[in-house]
């Protein structure tokens, strides 16, 4: 069995089953991160002892009943902007090369409950700030589709590896699109959820008003149980929502659906909504969001992805999203300017790297900081500095909130008559290596379709819908109201149940060498592991007689 | 004629708050402790840690807000002051700017016999920054953030003060009042108070203000005079001289009584304030403030008059009394038991100051119970014991808080009431001593005296020096 090809929630029933065991489901990933990780770097730190240590763990307590959840034994790959006691967090930085932190993110210790294994951290955009996974400190990851091109950013490492199957699932941020424009480009999917979902404890901050922790994985179901694991109102985040007492709003119209009503918590069931079937489902269609500037093949398929919806019974409308243009000067003023102080801690005095040389206090913070970060992160702790500075704090600052306010009217009026809107996850597939860092306006426009989302807080999944004539992937993007999640994912589930997942030919290959290769010690393993399931079962019969 | 010259002073005051916890983490806020024991990541700026609001901060800043006649927000929000330096982990503190707790306030001063009110512009919430400890001999600096966190108000007033008098007379109001809380213990020394001083000088008759200096590091009620005279000549020397006053934050050294320039206006630093987005506005519902109102204590002026109409004490004991809400409160409580609130107050008066400042003790260190004070006080109005005995007991129960029944019982300082034993010594006493007798017989008063000393060292004190006398004069 080629067990690196399972999707999360199909290991974890085979784990649950005793069909794999959880060292088997471990070795599997991390047989298949020898065989890809040099060709795609998705990882700074891959934890091959202590994964395999709490993989024993886990099958025990399994065994013994005390996990049951649908990612107990599930490996999963982290973001290495979320906290881990016992393995290094370094926001792909050289300020944080060696840093070790004291404690663990709440969404990770969610996943630990859930019995999840926790096999490494991935590479990503230093301090979240890019598009391309190429601004890391630890050097570029390669998209599994074509080593040529990127996998997006910043979770391009949990992107990639997802998509390279070295994990069936994996955590990621988004700030501005990190988890959305990266999963597209790597042919899996990814929610941000609603702003206060997931606990943003243990997140290195980079802009904390728009920040939120969600889910990569191979398909709508995965990321709905990864979501079910990690959200939870967490008292250490002031800015986490109860979302069990927390009541959406009902929008107009015929609500014909039972999970589309509005007037009900918005609660954290997200697997109950895989439900195959829209009908009656409004989905509006931004005009300003298929206009110029969008790549051609990506709006067809997004398009035709849109009929198959209509065809399962939803109804789809254009409008006109206002202040579209906007979002992308208000989304850079708003998060760089956060980023300006949220990066201030990091100045060589209680952690991370420290300059060799200096002359006084203020030389070591400016050649510590001047060496310890990377151009892109400069860039935006100068401009976050700048707009935050006297004389231009109104004419920066507060017009971006304002601007905020208006982009999160816009949407709200939207809702008002729509359940989802559909939008493109980026204006591209993904570039060539080398071709976004040379000119960042460029780089920051391709952001467009994804900030306004973390703007009104909004949260999204993106899905793929086929792929370009180059062979790259294409996500489509749907967005919901604020704690509406369930409506995207039972569109985003109706959706993939008329197409198959594909596979990028990197995973295939290595499938099939790792099934040729299947070598003597997991035949033996497997032996051993269907004694241990005999055994077991044998005490429980003679158990059962007493 | 010289010009007449009139100061004009605003002051910052940084109140550390009574809370257990930091404003930000449930560390703990306790004064000492070793070096960096009281933090967690929160307050050590660890990244990914997030802030969470201390309730009971802001609890104790609605009180005082209160109490200083401030408009209460119904909405505050918390914002970002970012500045580089190793005492602040996150290199900047969680103050508020845009919306402050409390608004327009004002307290009642007195200097002399005027009264006089002084502004409060606003009162926002805010954490201290932990402590740096510069190690000469290693040529190295350490940081402590043990205090990082702690949770501090900040009350800024108007510049409504024109002399170092009415800035004590205003701090030492602010003082009983926030002590009268409990929200703190308002210790200039120990740095739970502190102090910047914004002064300006102008001719007398003037309208427009003069530029103004701030001063920093006052550590106590003298050296913030010291300061205010001092800066004030500062300033009106320049003038004289033609020079411009400039815009300046100073440090005043107290050992040396000069101020020297800390930074001025060029070098200011942009704090580049923003709202902090790691924490949600603070909601504050009427329901919420008038709970407190409901709680808050008596203060000191509302005493003042209540003891007016229900004690016969003077005014001065009152206002003594009342300067410590501790000390009232032993007033008070030792008053009701024994009901002789004029001896209770002057037992704190006399013989409490005097061994407050024998000790070098604060009011709000005594720590006898009511109980005991009030005991004795009955002791010596039914005559069980003579005054002089009294004081010995008193240095005990202030000493040791001991119980003056037992303990006059136990070493036997009951007053003789057996008239016949004290016969028996006055008649001793009269015949050892022919020469005084004689004397007295002779017209001289004082002879008496010499007898009635006579009898009190042969009782060993415990006789009542009124009916020794008497006795004398009839035996005689």
């Amino acid at each position: 069995m080629d067990i690196a090809s399972l999707t999360a929630a199909g290991l974890g029933k085979k784990i649950r089953a005793k069909e794999i065991s959880v060292v088997e489901a471990v070795r599997a990933s991390l047989d298949r991160i020898d065989q890809v990780e040099k060709d795609v770097h998705s990882f700074v730190t891959i934890d091959r002892e202590g994964a395999l240590k709490r993989a024993e763990d886990v099958q025990k307590q399994i065994d013994d009943g005390r996990l049951t959840g649908a990612l107990a034994g599930v490996p999963v790959a982290v973001k290495d902007n979320i906290c881990t006691k016992g393995m290094p967090t370094t926001c792909s930085s050289r300020i944080l090369e060696n840093f070790h932190p004291a404690f663990t993110a709440e969404a990770v210790r969610n996943l630990e409950r859930g019995g999840a294994v926790i096999i490494g951290k991935t590479n990503m955009d230093e301090f979240a700030m890019g598009s391309t996974t190429e601004t890391s400190y630890f050097g570029v990851t390669r998209n599994p589709w074509n080593l040529e091109h990127v996998p997006g950013g910043s979770s391009g490492g949990s992107c990639a590896a997802v998509a390279a199957e070295e994990c069936p699932c994996a955590l990621g941020s988004d700030t501005g699109g990190s988890i959305r424009q990266p999963s597209a480009f790597c042919g899996v999917t990814g929610i941000k959820p609603t702003y206060g979902t997931v606990s943003r404890y243990g997140l290195i901050a980079y802009g904390s008003s728009l920040d939120q922790i969600g889910p990569i994985a191979k398909d709508v179901t995965d990321c709905a149980a990864l979501l079910e694991v990690i959200a939870s109102r967490d008292p250490k985040d002031s800015t986490s929502i109860d979302r069990s007492i927390y009541v959406h709003r009902q929008s107009k119209g015929p609500d014909s659906q039972e999970s589309f009503k509005g007037g009900q918590p918005a609660g954290y069931d997200f697997t109950s909504a895989l439900v195959n079937d829209v009908t009656g489902m409004r989905i509006g269609i931004p005009r300003d969001y298929f206009g110029e500037g969008l790549d051609g093949e990506i709006k067809e398929k997004i398009l035709a992805a849109v009929r198959v919806l209509e065809e399962r019974g939803a109804v789809a409308e254009e409008f006109d999203l206002s202040l579209v243009p906007y979002a992308i000067p208000a989304y850079y003023v708003i998060a760089s300017a956060e980023a300006s102080s949220n990066l201030s801690r990091f100045d060589g005095v209680k952690y991370g790297y420290r300059t060799q040389d200096y002359e006084g206090l203020h030389d070591m913070y400016k050649r510590t900081r001047s060496e310890g970060f990377g151009e892109e992160v400069k860039r935006r702790i100068m401009l976050g500095s700048f707009v935050l500075s006297a004389g231009y704090y109104d004419a920066y600052y507060m017009k971006a909130l304002r601007t905020k306010a208006l982009i999160k009217q816009a949407f709200d009026q939207a809702f008002a008559r729509y359940d989802v809107i559909v939008a493109p996850a980026a204006p591209t597939t993904a570039l060539k290596l080398g071709h976004s860092l040379s000119d960042p306006m460029k780089m920051y426009l391709g952001d467009i379709y994804t900030v306004s989302a973390n703007l009104a807080g909004l949260p999204g999944i993106s899905i793929p819908v086929g792929t370009d004539s180059k062979g790259l992937p294409i996500g489509m993007q749907i967005i919901g109201d604020c704690f509406a999640e369930k409506k995207i994912i039972r569109a985003a589930y109706t959706l993939e149940q008329t197409r198959a997942y594909e596979r990028p030919a990197l995973a295939k290959n290595a499938s099939k060498v790792q099934e040729h290769g299947a070598d003597d010690r997991q035949r033996k393993e497997a032996v051993q592991r269907r004694e241990a399931v005999q055994r077991k079962e044998a005490v429980q019969r003679e158990g059962g007689a007493v | 004629m010289a010009k007449q010259y009139e100061t004009v002073i605003g002051l910052e005051v940084h109140v550390e708050l009574a809370a257990k916890t930091k404003i930000f983490c449930s560390c703990s806020t306790e004064f000492g402790g070793a070096p960096n024991t009281h933090t967690c990541p929160v307050c050590t700026g660890m990244p990914g840690s997030l802030p969470v609001l201390n309730k009971k901060v802001v609890e104790y800043a609605i009180a005082i807000g209160l109490a200083v006649n401030c408009d209460i927000a119904r909405v505050c929000k918390f914002d970002r002051k970012n500045y580089f330096y190793p005492d602040n982990p996150q290199n900047y503190q969680i103050s508020q700017l845009y919306l402050p707790i409390a608004r327009n306030g004002y307290v009642e001063i007195e200097t002399g016999d005027t009264k006089k009110k002084v502004r409060i512009h606003e009162m926002h919430m805010e954490e201290d920054a932990g402590k740096l400890i510069h190690d000469e001999w290693d040529d190295t600096s350490l940081v402590d953030y043990n205090r990082s966190g702690v949770p501090l108000v900040e009350i800024v007033s108007e510049p409504d003060m024109r002399s170092a008098d009415e800035v004590i007379a205003y701090l030492e109001k602010l003082c009983t009042i926030i002590q009268y809380l409990g929200a703190s213990d308002c210790k200039l020394q120990e740095g739970s108070m502190r102090a910047d001083v914004n002064l300006s000088v102008r001719e007398a008759g003037t309208e427009r203000f003069g530029t103004r200096t701030e001063m920093k590091n006052l550590n106590s009620f003298k050296a913030i005079a010291r300061a205010i005279e001092g800066e004030r000549e500062r300033q009106i020397e320049l003038l004289e001289a033609g020079k411009a006053v400039i815009q300046e934050t100073r440090r005043w050294d107290d050992n040396k009584e000069a101020s020297y320039n800390m930074r001025s206006k060029e070098d200011a630093q942009d704090y580049r304030y923003f709202p902090e987005p790691d924490l949600v506005p603070v909601v504050i519902s009427d329901e919420w403030i008038e709970q407190i109102r409901a709680r808050q204590p008596e203060l000191r002026s509302e005493k003042l008059e209540r003891y007016k109409k229900e004690f016969d004490i003077p005014q001065y004991d009152a206002k003594i009394i009342t300067g410590s809400r501790h000390m009232a409160d032993i007033f008070e409580k030792a008053s009701a038991i024994c009901g002789k609130p004029k001896k209770v107050s002057n037992w704190l008066m006399v013989e409490t100051m005097r061994l407050l400042k024998d000790h070098g003790m604060e009011p709000e260190e005594i720590s006898f119970s009511p109980e005991n004070l009030a005991k004795l006080v009955n002791l010596t109005e039914r005559r069980m014991i003579n005054s002089s005995v009294a004081k010995e007991v008193f240095e005990k129960i202030f000493a040791e808080n001991v119980d003056p029944e037992n303990y006059v019982e136990e070493h036997g300082l009951k007053m003789e009431s057996d008239t016949g034993a004290l016969e028996e010594v006055l008649k001793k006493v009269i015949a050892d001593n022919p020469k005084a007798v004689e004397d007295y017989h002779g017209g001289k008063e004082k002879a008496l005296g010499a007898l009635v000393g006579q009898t009190m060292k042969a009782m060993k004190g415990k006789a009542d020096p009124g009916m020794v006398n008497q006795k004398l004069r009839e035996m005689l």
